[in-house]
């Protein structure tokens, strides 16, 4: 047992944290910092950079245009780039639906998809979701009925993350209604969000933003030929996909950003005399979270020690751990930065609704905290709320 | 970095592991507490035959020089057995002040002994009035001819009323707080003018008031130079406080698969206890605590003799609030999950609540690094 980085794996950092110092256009990375909105063309231009050093898809197998790294490297990539701080590349496409296709798609579904992936040049979004069926997936009813060479989709889901920007949405659909279990009757669907029938509304958060939406399905007709695997299979690539996405999942190294934007505002906000850092109990509040944090980073880092042994495709069910606390601490420092900005996070001054074009109301930096903070609650709610991860956690590991 | 044991380390966990399991039968523990000393002195001996006791020390001292992992790993398996030895009083705070204070002679004449089993020692640092500040100590030490002599009371002395040798902290100069003007001494425990009062634990060790009336000494037993102490003793209670870290992991452990197991046992309204979601999500978030505390137990192990006495002190001050939040979380669940038996004496589990509830306590609690902590900046 050695908890030392080994000098190769220090050598690594150096050249992550050099590359995205480098190579992150400033006016992105302001936006990160301060924690306003991207727009799509953000996120693109970001992608494309990545791509064109080879690293927009780095935990791909190298024969899709992944880069070999180790766990270890892999997890140093991300912290590094969460810790910039970058924006992650299109996780709809590089974690979720990009894997999905190299693992269970026919070859010129891999031919066509993965390069437009890497590059982002098609942008995906997410079709699980559906107004009655959120933790319960399984109970999903958009349908998908066989004509010819064609299904016919009918349906709505929900949730969908910056659908306004997609160009395809990968679906799950039920193709067997008479499956004698759920989970049976489901498909995996590629769709073009251009086809016709297809609405999307967005839906507006509490904090105010317009991230999320429902996507409606009206007779839309999707070839055949866009059927990821087999037909009814869907639920199998569905929880390969859920399960895949475990380095990463705790956002260490956004949070690590986190607390240093915290300590840098605490120190220059007064309350009376003195800086809201140098109130003890502030700071206490504060050093509870970053030994949280710093626990969660010795936990993610067992994890991924450990990940190079595990047998291929089954996640440790110790990543729901991360998922939990990673939530969690993400919340608590969104929570300390409404600490920090006091009173002044009463404006409403967004610029993701109307626009915000007028002079700022208090500090300069106080608009996007309170919107934050409400957005946050998100965390601990997507990707299986942490309730699902602890009925997760008492079945896979316990026992219970 | 590697999680995985190396391959002494593995063997060192197995053999521990399989003394404990062989020799620390709950019933049996109850027979060691009730001895004269406290706990067990044949198992003292095969702790001493299986290299245990001089884990820390170099080889020319009957050690293996182990980095921390050794001791994480024989603290682990004492703590899930709740073993009642003075592994801490007399390694990891006696041998540890010997080794990284003592000169060589010192070395040579304690460590062999204290690795092959024939000489306890006890770290007699703690005052009326001194809580967790290591540097509030009014005990003094004043030089009269060529000799020194103690006066002053110690308190909760862990295993100190068992021990051969005592190292005493005493003030040699500076006022009652200040760092400086701090010294150790080795005395004898049958040296004139020592008087020891032993007595239980809430957690069924033993502890010792001890006090030193006009104690001469010769000028030999000052341990490293006078006044400078400090640093020392903060880095070996750091030691200290790295080993307690893993004692209550393995604890906390104990605890939790006694629960689960509970869980799956215990029947009510027709149905084992553990099919109800609101039971099986304390035992998650259990887990989560113990794994949390885990993680930081392996920091402190790792950081507890790092170069940079920064580094040091802020890794072991976070794994000791964690360790404190998480035991009392655990401890207190596990109790509660077992209803009614888990408040009994003759239950195990009750039995590692009290000593995770004592470890909190024991060189700060979760409170104080908490403020120590976040005073000295915070740790990302």
């Amino acid at each position: 047992m050695d908890l030392r980085f080994t000098d190769e794996e220090i050598a690594f950092r150096k050249e992550m944290r050099a590359f995205f110092d480098s190579a992150l256009p400033k006016d992105i990375r302001t936006k990160m910092e301060e924690g306003r909105s991207l727009v799509k063309d953000d996120i693109v231009t970001w992608q494309r950079i990545l791509n064109a050093k080879g690293w927009a898809t780095p935990f791909w197998p190298v024969e899709y245009g992944g880069t070999g790294w180790s766990p270890m490297q892999q997890y140093i990539f991300l912290e590094e780039m969460q810790a910039t701080p970058a924006p992650q590349p299109l996780q709809f496409g590089v974690n979720m639906v990009g894997p999905v296709i190299y693992t269970f798609a026919k070859e010129e579904q891999k031919a066509h998809f993965l390069p437009r992936i890497r590059n982002i040049d098609d942008w995906w979004c997410q079709g699980f979701s559906e107004p009655g069926a959120g933790s319960d997936l399984a109970s999903l009813k958009t349908t998908a009925k066989r004509d010819g060479d064609h299904y016919v989709v009918n349906g709505q889901k929900t949730w969908t993350t910056l659908a306004q920007y997609a160009d395809w949405i990968f679906c799950l659909v039920r193709t067997d209604p008479n499956a004698a279990k759920r989970q049976e009757g489901i498909s995996f669907l590629l769709i073009d969000m251009k086809t016709k029938g297809i609405t999307v509304r967005p839906i507006q958060t509490i904090d105010g933003g317009r991230e999320v939406n429902e996507v409606f399905f009206d007779d839309v007709r999707v070839p055949v030929k866009n059927l990821v695997g087999q037909e009814n299979k869907g639920w199998d690539y569905a929880k390969f996909l859920l399960g895949n996405e475990r380095i990463g999942i705790a956002r260490i190294g956004m949070s690590k950003h986190r607390i240093h934007r915290i300590k840098e505002l605490a120190a220059q906000e007064f309350d009376g005399e003195r800086p809201i850092i140098d109130n003890p109990r502030f700071r206490e509040k504060l050093a509870a979270v970053e030994i949280e944090l710093k626990a969660l980073e010795m936990t993610q880092l067992r994890v991924v020690a450990a990940e190079g042994k595990r047998e291929k495709g089954r996640p440790d069910p110790a990543s729901s751990i991360l998922k939990i606390k990673g939530s969690e601490i993400q919340q608590a420092t969104t929570e300390l930065l409404m600490d920090v900005v006091g009173p002044y996070a009463l404006p409403y001054q967004t610029d993701q609704d109307v626009g915000w074009n007028e002079p700022p109301v208090g500090p300069d930096w106080a608009g996007p905290i309170a919107p934050t903070y409400f957005n946050y609650r998100k965390v601990s709610i997507y990707g299986g709320s942490n309730e699902i991860q602890k009925n997760i956690i008492a079945k896979a590991i316990l026992g219970l | 970095m590697d999680f995985d044991l190396s391959e002494e380390q593995q063997l060192l966990q197995d053999s521990v592991t399989r003394l404990m399991a062989d020799r620390y039968e709950f019933e049996r523990r109850k027979e060691y507490a009730k001895s004269a000393e406290g706990f067990s002195l044949p198992l003292w001996r095969q702790y001493a035959e299986l290299g245990v006791l001089g884990l820390p020390f170099d080889e020319a001292h009957g050690g293996i020089g182990d980095d921390g992992v050794g001791t994480m790993i024989v603290m682990q398996a004492f703590g899930r057995a709740l073993a009642l030895e003075p592994y801490l009083a007399t390694v990891v705070l006696g041998g540890g002040l010997i080794q990284h204070a003592g000169n060589a002679q010192q070395r040579d004449d304690i460590l062999p002994k204290i690795a092959d089993g024939t000489l306890r020692l006890a770290f007699a640092q703690t005052e009326r009035q001194t809580r967790y500040n290591l540097a509030d100590v009014k005990a003094t030490a004043k030089k009269a001819g060529a000799s020194w002599v103690i006066d002053g009371e110690k308190s909760l002395v862990l295993h100190g009323d068992s021990a051969d040798k005592l190292i005493v902290v005493a003030r040699t100069s500076g006022a009652q707080r200040d760092e400086k003007g701090l010294s150790l001494f080795l005395v004898d425990a049958q040296t004139a003018g020592v008087s020891r009062r032993g007595y239980p634990t809430q957690d069924g060790q033993r502890a010792a008031e001890i006090s030193f009336s006009q104690v001469a000494l010769p000028e030999s037993a000052a341990i490293g130079d006078i006044d400078a102490a400090f640093p020392v003793i903060d880095r070996v209670v750091d030691e200290a406080r790295a080993a307690l870290c893993a004692d209550a992991v393995g604890a906390m452990d104990a605890m939790h698969a006694l629960t689960v197991e509970y869980l799956k046992t215990r029947k009510q309204f027709g149905a084992t206890i553990g099919s109800f979601q609101a039971l099986q999500h304390r035992a998650v978030d259990m887990f989560v605590a113990v794994e949390q505390a885990r993680s930081m137990a392996m920091l402190a192990a790792m950081t507890a003799r790092d170069e940079d006495a920064e580094v040091r002190r802020k890794s072991v001050a976070a794994a000791k609030v964690q360790i404190g939040r998480s035991g009392k979380f655990v401890g207190e669940q596990a109790v509660q999950l077992h209803g009614g038996v888990g408040m009994t004496m003759e239950l195990k589990v009750g039995h590692y609540f009290k000593r995770v509830t004592m470890i909190d306590t024991l060189f700060g609690d979760a409170d104080h690094h908490l403020a120590r902590l976040a005073d000295a900046g915070g740790l990302i």
